[in-house]
């Protein structure tokens, strides 16, 4: 259920008689207001709380070591997240775009389901799953093997929320692309893993890598989802989102606001990097409709 | 025999192995935990179920959930078309840069939207003072949740509405001026009805994800009970009691709500493409 994929066109001509200049101040002015108050405000905050004590404080707060720890696992999370859920993307759009079967719009919309569900529920659900109430968790546990309230918890979950994002991508890019080039390739001789290497994955590389940084971002920033599944436990189950929440909570704002521009920092690297890639990707849609 | 394999000829190779694995990862991930909360559901007694759902706090709870939820959506319409309007439509410097940091909703983490807006509108710091005089008081109120719902919801409305914009045939406003239509009447009469559908798709998009939205909200909310606790608050903190039965009824209802939108959500997509074939 995330927002469809349509990469910012910019129309190529503007309209012969546009809005009297009037008219498109106050609505720019409108716009700009908007932004200011709900988009630059809460940005220029979080530095300005970051640094409210000093560049000494500021630097601390993040060397500290639960805050590293924090990253660690966050990093740790994202990097076997990301390559798990770019695969099934990848494989899930190679059936449902160059093949037709039946209950083709069934399985699209429940790869939607993530998107539908809240976080909390989403990280509910493995507590009932996995937790060590469930037969199957007790079980885990006697064998010495512990899901929820630990790392392998925190990854399930976040499997879970960013599955959707590089299948969402990659479909539309697929279908619009068609299979003729492949067909072509295979009536040539070609075997399956040349084909997709040589035709497939070159054509959609930009889409590729445009599912996957949305990927990282959100499982970089997942918070609901993850804060149930942590059990809370301080250098040792917390994601940099977790750790921000608990400096927060205990009225630690100048350290939890460091940490936090630690995030703001990758949010803007995935917004400047999503816009490159919208861009390219502009060229990779084969508009043939 | 795989069940979608119809006999018919398939030129590329792969169909079943990545049918197979979708079909399986989609069901290890993300069917068979989903179907957790319907069958703990089913085990609780009946009158347990009800007593859970329908506890005077629970209730306020998804009320203010859907209701924050609601205006909030009614927010981001007019905001959210304006901005995609001015973005596609008129030139001005900055534009694309405005345009890029319409997706900041979606990359920056939600607990900092939490607790960016908490802070922003508390008693301690200038905005907050300056809405307070004003009488607007933001912190702890339904209406600071409002707020972080509108942040969160205004990507989902730019980025559907935008791509209509930009496609609109300047022929049609062309014919209706010529025939000595107003630009307001223009836009009323024609332009309007035109993009109304994505507006819908998009505020849609944004209500389904308001509701269930916990990162950002919590922390302005206050989480007062009756007052300022939303729904995904209120299976957190019958987790915390390890009431697990209570979770999940409070759960199984909003999941109910968030498909139920999804099926409107199906609906209004339907219309949308229907209304631009």
């Amino acid at each position: 259920m995330q927002q469809r994929q349509n990469h910012t066109a910019s129309p190529s001509r503007t309209p012969a008689k546009n809005d009297p200049l009037a008219v498109q101040a106050v609505l720019i002015g409108l716009t700009l207001l908007f932004f200011a108050g709900f988009i630059f405000m809460p940005l220029a905050l979080v530095f300005s709380q970051a640094l409210s004590k000093g560049w000494q404080l500021y630097i601390d707060a993040i060397r500290e070591p639960v805050a590293l720890e924090a990253v660690k696992l966050t990093l740790l999370t994202a990097s076997i997240v990301v390559p798990i859920n770019a695969v099934f993307g990848v494989t899930a759009a190679w059936a449902i775009s160059k093949f037709s079967f039946k209950g083709k719009t069934l399985l699209v919309s429940l790869l939607d389901l993530p998107f539908a569900v809240s976080p909390v529920i989403a990280g509910l659900i493995f507590v009932l799953l996995l937790g060590s109430r469930t037969p199957f968790g007790s079980w885990l546990g006697d064998h010495g093997i512990k899901i929820i309230f630990a790392t392998p918890g925190i990854v399930i979950a976040t499997l879970f929320i960013t599955f959707p994002f590089v299948a969402r991508e990659l479909i539309p890019l697929m279908e619009s692309q068609g299979r003729e080039e492949e067909e072509a390739a295979i009536t040539l001789g070609a075997g399956g893993w040349r084909l997709f290497r040589m035709i497939t994955l070159p054509n959609i590389g930009w889409g590729l890598m445009y599912g996957m940084v949305l990927c990282t971002a959100r499982s970089i920033g997942e918070f609901g989802a993850v804060s149930v599944v942590s059990g809370h436990i301080r250098g040792m189950t917390n994601t940099i989102p977790l750790h921000v929440e608990i400096l927060y909570s205990e009225y630690n704002y100048t350290a939890s606001f460091a940490v936090a521009s630690i995030l703001v920092f990758l949010a803007l690297v995935t917004i400047g990097v999503k816009t490159a890639l919208e861009q390219r990707l502009e060229g990779s849609h084969n508009t043939r409709h | 025999m795989h069940p979608f394999s119809k006999r018919q000829r398939r030129i590329l190779p792969g169909f079943g192995l990545s049918m197979g694995y979708t079909v399986f990862y989609l069901s290890a991930i993300v069917l068979v935990p989903l179907s957790t909360i319907v069958i703990s559901t089913i085990g609780i007694e009946p009158e347990r179920f009800l007593a859970a759902v329908s506890s005077p706090r629970v209730l306020a709870s998804y009320r203010l959930s859907l209701s924050s939820a609601f205006f909030a959506a009614i927010f981001d319409a007019g905001a959210g078309f304006l901005t995609a309007w001015t973005l596609t439509r008129y030139r001005f410097p900055g534009r694309r840069f405005l345009d890029a940091f319409v997706d900041l909703p979606f990359a920056l983490p939600t607990a900092v939207a939490g607790i960016c807006f908490a802070t922003l509108y508390s008693p301690a710091t200038l905005p907050g003072q300056v809405l307070s005089r004003f009488g607007i008081e933001l912190a702890n109120t339904p209406a600071g949740i409002v707020v972080a719902l509108i942040f969160i919801g205004f990507p989902f409305v730019v980025r559907t509405v935008q791509p209509v914009i930009a496609e609109l045939e300047t022929e049609i406003e062309e014919a209706a001026q010529s025939l000595g239509a107003s630009r307001w009447q223009t836009f009323r009469k024609i332009l309007f009805p035109h993009l109304f559908p994505a507006l819908l798709t998009g505020v849609t998009l944004a209500f389904a994800r308001s509701i269930g939205e916990y990162g950002s909200v919590i922390f302005i909310a206050g989480n007062l009970p009756f007052k300022t606790e939303i729904a995904p608050l209120m299976i957190m903190s019958k987790l915390d009691q390890f009431d697990y039965d209570g979770a999940s009824a409070v759960a199984f209802v909003l999941l109910l709500i968030s498909f139920i939108m999804l099926l409107v959500l199906n609906g209004v997509q339907r219309w949308q493409q229907k209304a631009y074939r």
